[in-house]
C-alpha cells in the first residue's frame, strides 16, 4: 500500500487475522495438533489408519525399548523434525484427501530410515554384516520385530 | 475528509482483505469437518436396526444391519475368469423347465475324457465351470443331473441355507432335521429352503462370532480328531477363532458321500483327509458311487475337496485361513472388515496375497500360475493314462473277458480314478498343496499302471518281475 492504513483498515485485518487464528487455533487443538511434537507413540495412532501398526507394536518385542520415533526418524535433530514435517504433511494429504494404497506401504525413503534406526542400538552386533552389500536389510528378515504380525500377516484385527 | 483516491484505494484493501480471510476460513473449516469425519469413522462400528435371531434365514434382512458386508455378499453374481478357475457369463435362453438365463459353460464339452472318466453317471451329462456362492441354490435345482439321477435331500445340505430348516424338522434338534432332510427326495427338500448360504449358516445372530452350522462337518471332524487321537472334539466348542474361519468354509468344501440308504451325508476322514487315507477308508467300506458304463469297475466320484488340499499346504501350516485369502480384509472408512464378496484371491492380489508376501502383484501372479500350469500338465498325463486304461478294460470286456479277471484292473481303474478326481475336482488346481497335489497324481499314474500289468498278465503277457515300491497296496 505504501503508506499508513487508516484505524478502519487495521480494525478488518485485525479482526480477519484474528478469525483464521481462532479457527486454525481450535483446528489445530482438536486435531491434537500438539501431540505430533512429543515422543508418544499414541500420536502417530490419532489418525485411525494407523491403528493396526500401533496395536501391532504394543504387541511386539521392541514396546519397552523404542517407539515410533526411534525407528521411523533418523537421529539428528534436525532430520528427525523435517522427517517428522514431511512425512506428516504427506500423511495428512494422502488421510485428508483418502488417496493411499490398502494395505498401505512404506516409502523406500522411509525404509532406509528405518534400516539406518537399526543401527542406532544394533550396529556391534550387525557390523560384519553391514556394509558388505547394498541389499543388507534387516526387516526383509526381521519384519515383526517392531510390528507384530499375527499369522495372517495382518495386524490383529482391531475389528471384533 | 479523506482525499477520494484514498478512499477508493481503502475499500479495495478492505475487499481484498475479507476475501483472502474467507478463502482460509473456508479451507481451515474444510479441514475441520474432514478432521471430524475422520474420528466419527473410527468411533462408528455397525448400528442395529433390526433384531436377528436363528429363525432370520433372509440375508437381506441381517443386511440392515451389516450393509458393508452384505454389499460384498451380493456381488458373488460376478463371473470372472481366472487362467484354471472362475467361468464366463454364458447366455442361454430360459426354458419353463429352467428359467436360468445365464450359465457357466460346460466342462465336459471343454475336455471329452471327463465323460469318458465319468461314464454312466450323472456328472457325464452336465458339469460346468465354478461360479460364485449366488448362484449355488439355482444351479443344483437347474442341472441336467436332476433329471438322470433321482438325487436325495441331502445334496441341499451344501447349496441352501438349511440351517433354520433343519432345526424346525427336528424341532429344535439339529441332527434330528439333518436326518430327515437328508432322506427326503430333493425335490421336497428344495421346497423347505428359499435362500443360497446366508449368513446364519457362519454366523451366531447375537455375537456375530463364526459357528458351524452343518452336522456332517461336526461328525466328519469328531472321526478325523478321533483318529488323531483326541476323544470327543467339539467344532464350535474346542476350535479357535481362527481355525472357525477355515472351518466355515469346510462345511460344504469337501469330499463327501451318502451313506446307507437313509443317504446321511457323511465326511470319510476317518482314517485322515489325504487322498490315499480318504481312499482307504472307502476301500474298507466298499462304497462305491456308480458301475462304471464301459469297464464296469464300481467307481468313486471325487468332490471338490479344497478343505483337505488346503490342510496339506503351506498356507494351512502357517496358519493361513480360507478367509484371509477368499475373503481378505478391506478398509471401509476407519473398520476392517473381511470382504463377503467370496472369490479368487488373484482377483484381489494386493489385499489377498501382498499382505504377507512383498512382491509385485505380476511377480505373485506368475508364482501361481506356474504352480497350476504344472500341477495342470500332470493331471493330463495321469487322465490320459486313465482313459487309456479304461479303454483297455472295456475291449477285453467286450472280448469276453470274465468278471473274475477283470476284477483286478477294474479296482486299479477304481483307485486311479478317485486319485485323479481328486486333483480335478479340487478347485485350485493344485495351488493349495502344490507337492501334495502331484504325490496324488503320481499316486494315480501307479495305479493306472498296475491295472495295465494285470491286464497285461491276462492277456497272458509275462509281466516283468519287479519289486513292489513300499507305497503300493
Amino acid at each position: 500500500m505504501g503508506r499508513r492504513l487508516t484505524s478502519g483498515a487495521a480494525l478488518v485485518v485485525a479482526l480477519a487475522s484474528g478469525s483464521i487464528a481462532g479457527l486454525g487455533g481450535y483446528t489445530f487443538v482438536y486435531a491434537r495438533g500438539g501431540s505430533y511434537f512429543t515422543n508418544d507413540p499414541r500420536a502417530c495412532a490419532n489418525c485411525h489408519v494407523m491403528r493396526e501398526h500401533y496395536e501391532g507394536w504394543l504387541k511386539s518385542s521392541h514396546r519397552s525399548v523404542a517407539t515410533c520415533n526411534d525407528c521411523h526418524t533418523p537421529a539428528s535433530f534436525v532430520g528427525k523434525y523435517w522427517t517428522k514435517a514431511s512425512d506428516g504433511f504427506l500423511h495428512s494429504l494422502a488421510f485428508t484427501t483418502d488417496r493411499f494404497p490398502d494395505p498401505i506401504q512404506i516409502r523406500p525413503v522411509n525404509r532406509a530410515i528405518t534400516e539406518q534406526a537399526c543401527l542406532k542400538c544394533h550396529a556391534d552386533l550387525v557390523a560384519g554384516i553391514v556394509g558388505h552389500d547394498d541389499a543388507t536389510s534387516c526387516v526383509r528378515c526381521h519384519p515383526s520385530v517392531g510390528h507384530l504380525q499375527s499369522a495372517l500377516g495382518t495386524p490383529t484385527a482391531s475389528r471384533r | 475528509m479523506p482525499h477520494p483516491s484514498t478512499r477508493s484505494g481503502s475499500a479495495r484493501f478492505f475487499v481484498l482483505v475479507a476475501a483472502i480471510a474467507a478463502v482460509g476460513a473456508v479451507g481451515i473449516t474444510a479441514l475441520l469437518m474432514n478432521i471430524f469425519q475422520r474420528k466419527q469413522e473410527a468411533r462408528l462400528t455397525s448400528v442395529r436396526v433390526v433384531d436377528i435371531d436363528d429363525h432370520t434365514v433372509d440375508p437381506k434382512v441381517w443386511g440392515r444391519n451389516f450393509p458393508i458386508e452384505y454389499d460384498g455378499y451380493l456381488k458373488t453374481v460376478d463371473q470372472v475368469r481366472t487362467h484354471y478357475g472362475g467361468s464366463e457369463a454364458v447366455p442361454r435362453t430360459p426354458t419353463k423347465a429352467d428359467p436360468r438365463s445365464v450359465v457357466a459353460q460346460s466342462r465336459i464339452e471343454e475336455d471329452p475324457r471327463l465323460k469318458k472318466m465319468w461314464a454312466g453317471y450323472a456328472f457325464a451329462v452336465d458339469f460346468r465351470e465354478d461360479r460364485g456362492h449366488a448362484y449355488m441354490l439355482a444351479d443344483q435345482t437347474f442341472t441336467e443331473r436332476q433329471n438322470v439321477v433321482k438325487q436325495p435331500g441331502a445334496c441341499i445340505n451344501c447349496h441352501a441355507s438349511t440351517y433354520a430348516v433343519m432345526n424346525d424338522l427336528g424341532k429344535g434338534d439339529l441332527t434330528k432335521g439333518f436326518d430327515a432332510l437328508n432322506a427326503m427326495p430333493f425335490a421336497e427338500a428344495r421346497k423347505l429352503v428359499e435362500h443360497p448360504v446366508a449368513c446364519i449358516d457362519c454366523h451366531e445372530p447375537e455375537s456375530m462370532s463364526l459357528r458351524v452350522t452343518r452336522p456332517a462337518f461336526m461328525e466328519g471332524m469328531r472321526a478325523w480328531k478321533a483318529s488323531q487321537g483326541v476323544k470327543g472334539y467339539d467344532v464350535n466348542r474346542d476350535a479357535t477363532r481362527q481355525e472357525m474361519r477355515a472351518f466355515v468354509c469346510g462345511q460344504c468344501h469337501v469330499e463327501y458321500y451318502f451313506k446307507g440308504p437313509e443317504k446321511r451325508l457323511t465326511f470319510p476322514w476317518a482314517n485322515g483327509v489325504k487322498a490315499d487315507e480318504i481312499l482307504a477308508y472307502y476301500e474298507e467300506s466298499g462304497f462305491k458311487d456308480w458301475t462304471h458304463a464301459e469297464s464296469g469297475a464300481p467307481v468313486l466320484k471325487a468332490q471338490h475337496p479344497e478343505f483337505e488340499l488346503w490342510n496339506q499346504g503351506v498356507h494351512a501350516r502357517s496358519g493361513v485361513a480360507c478367509a484371509d485369502c477368499h475373503m481378505p480384509y478391506q478398509r471401509v472408512g476407519a473398520q476392517k472388515v473381511s470382504d463377503h464378496h467370496v472369490r479368487s484371491p488373484l482377483l484381489a492380489v494386493d489385499r489377498a496375497c501382498q499382505v504377507c508376501h512383498k512382491w509385485p502383484e505380476d511377480e505373485l501372479r506368475a508364482r501361481v500360475d506356474s504352480i497350476q500350469s504344472r500341477t495342470h500338465q500332470v493331471r493330463d498325463v495321469a487322465m490320459d493314462a486313465l482313459v487309456d486304461l479304461i479303454g483297455e478294460i472295456k475291449t477285453a470286456r467286450e472280448a469276453g473277458a470274465t468278471d473274475d479277471s477283470l476284477a483286478e484292473p477294474r479296482r486299479r481303474q477304481r483307485r486311479a480314478q478317485f486319485l485323479l478326481d481328486f486333483v480335478e475336482a479340487e478347485n485350485s488346481t493344485g495351488f493349495h498343496a502344490p507337492q501334495e497335489s502331484v504325490r496324488v497324481l503320481a499316486l494315480s499314474i501307479d495305479e493306472t499302471r498296475r491295472g495295465e500289468r494285470a491286464l497285461a498278465a491276462n492277456r497272458g503277457e509275462r509281466a516283468e518281475s519287479r519289486p513292489t515300491p513300499r507305497a503300493a497296496r
